[in-house]
């Protein structure tokens, strides 16, 4: 006989322990960011403070040009953290998996860069002609990016499509495993730097008379915002954007209207590794240094940024990379510097993964999503 | 075969006798000419990697049979061979006739060689005349010197042609040779290059079983500063081939014969296997030297990893990425309780501990660390779990080496001066004991083994792999996925932890290093090459994978492989997942699951299925006319 339904196992009502937790767990975060909050701003009115004495004694506070290098360095962080998180986005829209293996498309971009531009400035033309081979080296980088992506697609994902979805994640680590290890083994171990940069270009600018910006930096914001607004006009305002749309909402329908799903499908990829491969070369000259793990990290944080902003939501992925990256850039000195923790820069990259923990729990979404993270996709 | 011939009785003969009827052999060009160049091709590249990744070279001073053939040129020579056999490989469906073999075969293999070995040509000219040594490490006149075999480039270019065109077409001639002949080769080839790759395995067996006259054997067997003499390799592979012939059949009796038992026969089988098992892991470790004996204590380390990963992974359906912060917390509880030398911010008061008590700590804390990691995630959808579950496994590691703990984690110096573990007063297990480590190890693997094989056969083994199957189906069925979920992190972590402890113990310190996320990966690689869900399964992943070719930190039996070796766990785990997604030893229902498609196109190829709801036509239940030669 079945049990009668009543509150007690009517999984609707049913409270279990781990929601008490989870409530117990957002409300300790809320009120740990807030704190955090008030206090630096207690700190910046007057560092003496009676709270700040007492739990952060040698509190300074930031200056505003501090506060001003911190948010410019988040930004175009961030913007790069968008770019990749891009692909993670389009890709998981597609397919509704995520390609663990994004991130070594971003440090392919960023090594074929390095190696290019090492050779053109072998050969005097970084120099002589730094504008040409730099659109030079961007394009290379590109085209080794995206026939990664879609090397990467036809080989390991393609046969999988259709099997268990634990099967084609356990197959993209696999897959940025192996690529990582291929840089290791071709190309050695090390870290391997860029070229110099010409001096009109790093040299620090002011802009608009109030925000003194290096001119790298600047670079990235530009070239992170030119690439956002073509995908956006590729997506929203050409055929293939429009079958991208439609295999991304329903990929049988979208073959009963005659879309060619496989090819809108390498389409996805290789459009995501382009943009990787862009934000690679941008990776290289802002940090003029390469090693064959440079993608791991910011890919696990870009596919954190994708989710933050919701994912499968190209607006969102950008959103979400600029305000992971601000927020890795600031948090540490002002969410938890105020609590009198030492060393804060060290937990930059656990400030990534808290925001990431902090916005599922929060808010699992995203940002600008509709898509529930815990929702099943057929 | 007719298609008169109805009923269940035909059903089995076609499964019984699956090629007993075959087509024609296809005459010679016959072919499919843009496969078989695409694999050439193909060929032509991964030989060009392989040699690119300077394994040739690292790899020519490892010699197999002294002094003829080095490891650096069987790790090219297989390929062409591999190639040149597989090209014309067709699934063997049962039921479907298939085309006799013949020299379309054979001429297909060579061309793949031959396209292949071109490739390797192109490469010698390349090295010769053209320095790429700027991007790619290994362009070296040392890869040069290896590819043209110690002679001028124009004979390493000719000579590769025909080396590629021999072993391409050896590969083809494999398809002619009869089964038993075929498995004759492969075991008498085999059985030479275990021989070889276990040399010093053996070697360390000898010594430890001198008194039986062991030693004598090996000395006949091997060269004296490495790899297997020409004699010994011969008789190596006349015992490997015979075995393969009149052995291997009654293994299979002995087998099947088992298989058939039931009941209190079975069991009692069982536990006589298991006994003998036992037993010679007691025993063996007393005869082998120092080497192995470390060798097998990390094989043990990794086996308590990758079994309570294989909770839950493999029965829970978890993809935790973040396993090894248990890892840590085990080495870190062990290590600080323990520890003579403990971080400043340590009240005075704290005494050190016994690791036996602070093996209790570790448990609860490994256990809190479980529900804590688990319970914020445990909503959340497979990927997204994955990746926040590695988030926590690198916010856990960064917290360890960051200055605010660096107190009491001693940040990036790690705990230090951790002693061994007192047994009973009796003896001190250390790292300078690998003997009392892998015993150590072993009494924990036993722990581990017992509690998952009672776990899965529990309620909540069943409720996790229901939940591994389909999480609504298994909520609508009135199992409480939550708290089986937390449970799996749980279990998982514990098992995790005393891994850890055992590290910390046998190191002497622990270190944040030793706690990246490539070990959860190696961990996740382990389980899944081994086969997920399935106890022996994951121990002979263990050993073969860390044992063979060594851990993130660990060396492995073949040290020369030590650079290569992540790259072949990624190329393993995409190759597993591609062809062999159930592992190594699969678990059968996990099979069954996997290959749910396969299993039932073979029970509707056996008629086990004639009501399907759609095919429920004449032709159907009448035969499978469609399908089967008239």
């Amino acid at each position: 006989m079945p049990p009668p339904v009543t509150a007690e196992n009517n999984k609707l009502n049913r409270r279990l322990g781990v929601d008490a937790f989870l409530t117990f767990m957002r409300v300790v975060m809320s009120t740990f960011v807030i704190l955090g909050l008030l206090m630096f701003i207690g700190q910046q009115i007057d560092p003496d403070n009676f709270v700040a004495s007492r739990i952060n004694p040698d509190a300074t506070g930031l200056t505003a040009a501090q506060f001003e290098g911190l948010v410019i360095s988040g930004l175009s962080q961030g913007a790069m953290y968008g770019l990749i998180a891009l692909g993670y986005s389009m890709v998981y829209g597609v397919l509704g998996f995520i390609n663990f293996a994004h991130g070594e498309v971003f440090m392919v971009g960023a090594m074929t860069g390095m190696i290019t531009s090492n050779k053109l400035d072998e050969s005097g033309a970084w120099e002589s002609n730094f504008l040409l081979s730099l659109l030079f080296v961007l394009v290379i980088a590109i085209i080794c990016s995206t026939l990664t992506a879609i090397i990467m697609e036809r080989v390991a994902y393609r046969p999988l499509r259709g099997s268990p979805r634990l099967i084609p994640l356990i197959t993209s680590i696999g897959v940025s495993f192996f690529i990582q290890n291929v840089s290791v083994v071709l190309l050695g171990p090390g870290a391997k730097s860029y070229p110099t940069l010409p001096e009109w270009l790093s040299k620090k600018r002011e802009l608009l008379g109030f925000v003194t910006i290096e001119g790298t930096r600047l670079m990235v914001l530009v070239v992170a915002a030119i690439s956002m607004v073509a995908l956006w006009y590729l997506v929203e305002r050409t055929k293939i954007g429009k079958a991208m749309r439609a295999v991304a909402e329903d990929k049988e329908i979208a073959s009963l209207m005659g879309i060619n799903v496989n090819r809108t499908i390498v389409t996805t990829f290789a459009v995501g590794g382009a943009m990787a491969g862009v934000a690679g070369i941008l990776w290289g000259l802002l940090f003029r240094s390469v090693v064959h793990t440079t993608g791991f990290l910011p890919g696990i944080k870009a596919f954190s940024a994708a989710v933050v902003g919701g994912i499968g939501n190209m607006g969102g992925a950008m959103a979400g990379g600029i305000t992971l990256g601000s927020a890795e850039s600031v948090a540490p000195l002002i969410l938890l510097e105020p609590w009198g923790i030492d060393g804060v820069s060290q937990l930059k990259d656990a400030v990534a993964f808290l925001v990431l923990i902090f916005v599922l729990l929060v808010k699992p979404t995203g940002l600008f999503g509709e898509r529930l993270s815990t929702e099943d996709r057929a | 075969m007719s298609t008169e011939d109805r009923g269940p009785s035909m059903s089995t003969a076609f499964i019984e006798e699956p090629s007993d009827e075959e087509l024609p052999a296809r005459r010679m060009l016959d072919q499919d000419w843009r496969k078989v160049f695409n694999y050439g091709l193909l060929l032509a590249l991964v030989l060009v990697f392989v040699a690119l990744t300077n394994m040739p070279v690292n790899l020519d001073h490892r010699m197999l049979i002294e002094p003829i053939f080095s490891m650096g040129y069987l790790s090219l020579f297989w390929l062409p061979a591999v190639f040149g056999l597989v090209v014309c490989r067709e699934p063997v469906l049962a039921g479907m006739p298939s085309h006799a073999k013949g020299s379309r075969e054979v001429l297909a293999g060579s061309l793949v060689g031959l396209i292949g070995g071109a490739g390797l040509s192109v490469l010698t000219f390349l090295l010769d005349n053209f320095n790429l040594r700027d991007p790619l490490v290994n362009w070296s006149p040392q890869l040069l010197e290896l590819l043209s075999f110690q002679r001028d480039t124009a004979f390493g270019i000719a000579i590769w042609l025909p080396v590629g065109l021999v072993l391409g077409t050896f590969g083809g001639l494999a398809h002619l040779l009869s089964a038993t002949v075929r498995r004759m080769l492969s075991w008498a080839f085999a059985s030479v290059i275990a021989f070889a790759i276990f040399e010093t395995v053996i070697l360390d067996l000898s010594e430890g079983f001198a008194w039986l006259g062991a030693e004598w054997l090996v000395e006949e067997l091997y060269f004296i500063r490495g790899g297997l003499t020409m004699h010994g390799a011969a008789v190596l592979a006349v015992v490997g081939g015979l075995f393969a012939a009149f052995g291997r059949d009654r293994a299979h009796r002995a087998k099947e014969r088992f298989d058939a038992l039931e009941g209190t026969s079975r069991t009692r089988a069982n536990a006589i296997g298991l006994l003998v098992v036992a037993a010679a892991l007691v025993i063996l470790p007393l005869f082998l030297g120092g080497i192995t004996n470390e060798l097998l204590a990390n094989v043990g380390l990794f086996v308590l990893l990758a079994l309570g990963l294989n909770i839950v992974v493999g029965l829970a359906g978890i993809l935790d990425l973040g396993y090894v912060a248990f890892f840590a917390i085990g080495g870190y509880t062990a290590g600080i309780l323990t520890t003579t030398n403990r971080g400043e911010s340590w009240p005075d008061w704290m005494p050190q501990f016994y690791w036996g008590t602070a093996l209790v700590a570790v448990v609860i804390l490994a256990a809190l660390a479980g529900l804590f990691i688990g319970a914020p995630v445990i909503r959340m959808r497979g990927d997204y779990l994955a990746i926040v579950t590695l988030g926590f496994g690198e916010i856990i590691r960064l917290l360890f080496l960051s200055d605010w703990l660096g107190g009491y984690t001693g940040a990036a110096q790690g705990v230090t001066n951790i002693p061994g573990v007192q047994v009973f007063g009796l003896a001190t297990v250390k790292g300078t004991d690998p003997r009392a480590v892998f015993y150590l190890v072993l009494f924990f693997c036993a722990i581990a083994i017992y509690v998952s094989w009672r776990l899965e056969r529990s309620r909540l083994g069943r409720a996790w792999m229901a939940i591994r199957e389909d999480e609504s189906v298994a909520e609508a069925m009135g199992i409480n996925t939550v708290n089986a979920k937390l449970m799996a992190f749980v279990v998982g972590a514990v098992l995790a932890s005393f891994s850890g402890a055992i590290l910390a113990a046998k190191v002497g310190s622990v270190f944040p290093n030793s706690f990246i996320i490539l070990v959860s990966i190696v961990i996740l690689v382990v389980v899944i090459v081994g086969g997920m869900g399935n106890i022996a399964g994951v121990i002979v992943g263990s050993v073969v994978l860390i044992g063979i070719l060594g851990g993130p930190r660990q060396p492995g039996l073949l040290q020369e492989f030590s650079e290569y070796k992540l790259l072949i766990y990624g190329v393993l785990l995409i190759w597993m997942m591609l062809k062999r997604p159930e592992g190594l030893v699969p678990n059968v229902r996990r099979t069954r699951e996997l290959h749910q498609d396969e299993y039932l196109q073979d029970a509707w190829l056996r008629g086990e299925i004639d009501a399907d709801s759609e095919h429920t036509d004449d032709s159907h239940s009448n035969g499978n006319t469609g399908v089967l030669p008239a």
